[in-house]
């Protein structure tokens, strides 16, 4: 009987074909995918192709899609594009995702059902934690790592501790996964939970839907994790029926497992957040923020561009009109996501408000395209980072907040909560 | 390995992002991105380094993206090792993959003023500080992450274990 194991332990037991790991343990671990984009994706296919390596070692398991600058934003992008396109068709992989087909990487492998729980998944993109929410092991790696994984279909690992947060208690309306995170990442700090897995446990999240947390385990490298991680249960496995490609194997951490720490938060005390520049551990209440000026408002990304999060938005903005200050853009995170919008009717509610609605893309999030911003201008977004020029010139702010804050924020033109301009 | 250079020294949570722009990412090659390399935390920066300088800076360097053309950049820029008192752990993987030499110091990254000169010992994993006169002591690679260096980078790593059949075929 091996020793009692957290979830991040057992999975990567089973995957070196271990009885038992633990904290500290170098392992080789097999992979059940490994993922690029258009960004990483043309240096690993160069750094793959300079060590002789000729075949991945597995077409069905190497995923590239590109979604950062496409559509091509301009020449240059263009370029590595059609490198990652070639490279896709030359190794014959089944799961390339282009443009028309593609979405934000992190929101179309868990819907196509690519990622289920119990696999090691590696992603050259640090948001590649996210699928933790299926009760995966995943983490972002740069494009050697990835390179590497092409070839050999494994991936050394250090056995990362595990922080255990219990979130216990009843959210107030309006206060979702979002919130949550960015309320624990202003707790720990940036680096609060380096190289550590970070597991969601509680009432609380148990009652969270299955995007709110991959909204929560999208935002664990903003603490420095190496994932995050939540136990499946009904919601996972609802989520998985009639889409997953593989037999799910789900996995719960030992009674008696090791935690590094264990933090307990009651959500019922967690107001809306808001992240201000240039960290997302600058977290505080939205209303400390009332009637600070902003000029742009971004709903999307592989954070908070799922089907929920649109459906937040449009709750808020149902009947009302963006501030004629503000621009407000919605980026869908996949077609699935934007056709389930516009079929819901909230792509005509977005509409209806002067809000911009984009194909699918990364873009505005990390300062490529579609949204960038200018000296001095404000965006309320709820993307992920907030570093100095993340999103445009370094003199321009990005504030870090969930779909109901931004979506009351453009109506008001100033930061607000919904209840502001919902009465 | 040793590396002697003029410290550039920079605070806390230094990310990917300010390393080198993403829009600057639509290219791979690494002189382009050199040129832009620290543009968003100094813009002097490129105009000042020296091929050989070094990098010091305090904790959690490199957070943020996992983008390896952050310390392709550096890299690039002619920036023989930098010492920090602790890195994310993506661009920790990045560096020593690529062969960009990195020490984790807390000492140095506390004691070293930028400008000072450095001299890096990357087996001893000594820094010393030849302004100040101060040595400080670096933390040493685990044995598995030696091995990666030893062989050059993690591609030829793994290049000369599927040779000897030591992964999967």
């Amino acid at each position: 009987m091996a020793r009692p194991m957290t979830i991040t332990e057992k999975i990567l037991a089973r995957a070196c074909a271990q009885e038992e790991v633990r904290a500290g343990d170098f392992v080789n671990a097999r992979l059940d995918l490994a993922l690029a984009n258009d960004i990483t994706a043309p240096l690993a296919i160069q750094e793959f192709e300079a060590a002789g390596m000729t075949r991945v070692w597995d077409p069905e398991k190497v995923v590239l899609v590109c979604d950062h600058f496409v559509p091509n934003k301009d020449i240059k992008s263009a370029e590595q594009a059609k490198l990652v396109r070639e490279f896709a068709r030359r190794q014959g992989l089944t799961n390339f995702y282009d443009v028309g087909r593609m979405g934000i990487e992190h929101v179309i492998l868990p819907e196509k059902g690519l990622v289920v729980p119990g696999d090691v998944v590696i992603g050259a993109d640090s948001h590649t934690c996210t699928y933790g929410a299926l009760g995966a092991f995943a983490t972002g790696v740069g494009s050697t790592d990835l390179a590497a994984g092409m070839a050999t279909g494994e991936v050394w690992l250090r056995v990362p501790e595990t922080v255990r947060f219990n979130y216990e208690g009843e959210p107030g309306r309006y206060v979702t996964g979002k919130d949550y995170i960015l309320y624990t990442i202003g707790l720990i700090g940036v680096d609060g939970a380096l190289y550590q897995a970070m597991e969601f446990c509680g009432s609380a999240i148990k009652a969270l839907s299955m995007d709110g947390r991959f909204t929560m385990c999208n935002m664990a490298i903003e603490a420095g994790g190496k994932n995050g991680i939540v136990e499946p249960d009904a919601i996972t496995e609802e989520y998985c029926r009639g889409r997953a490609l593989r037999e799910p194997v789900m996995m719960k951490s030992d009674e008696g497992a090791q935690y590094e720490r264990v933090i307990d938060i009651d959500v019922g005390s967690i107001e809306l957040q808001v992240a201000k520049p240039h960290l997302p551990s600058n977290s505080v209440p939205a209303s400390e923020l009332a009637d600070l000026k902003i000029d742009q408002v971004v709903i999307g990304s592989c954070t908070n561009g799922r089907i929920e999060d649109l459906r937040m938005a449009a709750e808020v903005l149902k009947g009302r009109k963006v501030h004629p200050d503000v621009r407000a853009i919605v980026f869908p995170g996949s077609q699935l996501v934007y056709q389930q919008a516009m079929r819901e009717g909230l792509v005509d509610v977005f509409i209806d408000a002067e809000v911009a609605v984009s194909t699918p893309t990364c873009g505005p999030c990390l300062g490529g395209h579609m949204g960038i911003l200018a000296d001095g201008e404000r965006c309320v977004s709820t993307t992920n980072r907030n570093f100095v020029g993340r999103m445009g010139h370094t003199g321009s702010e990005v504030y870090l907040a969930g779909p109901y804050v931004a979506a009351a924020t453009a109506i008001a033109g100033t930061v607000a909560v919904p209840e502001e301009v919902l009465a | 390995m040793i590396f002697e250079g003029t410290a550039h020294k920079y605070g806390r949570d230094v990310d990917t992002d300010v390393i080198i722009p993403a829009r600057y990412l639509n290219t791979h090659d690494p002189g382009e991105l050199a040129a832009h390399c620290m543009e968003d935390i100094d813009r002097d920066f490129i105009g000042r380094v020296q091929p050989g300088d070094i990098i010091v800076a305090d904790e959690n360097f490199g957070c943020g993206s996992s983008r390896e053309q952050a310390p392709v950049a550096i890299k690039a820029a002619g920036v023989s090792c930098v010492v920090a008192a602790s890195f994310a752990r993506i661009f920790y993987r990045n560096a020593i993959n690529i062969g960009l030499p990195i020490l984790v110091c807390p000492e140095a990254a506390v004691g070293v003023e930028n400008g000072d000169r450095l001299r890096v010992d990357l087996d001893k994993g000594e820094v010393v500080n030849l302004t100040r006169e101060t040595m400080y002591q670096a933390d040493r690679f685990p044995e598995f992450m030696q091995e990666i260096v030893m062989a050059g980078g993690l591609m030829k790593h793994v290049k000369k274990r599927k040779q000897s059949g030591g992964a999967n075929a």
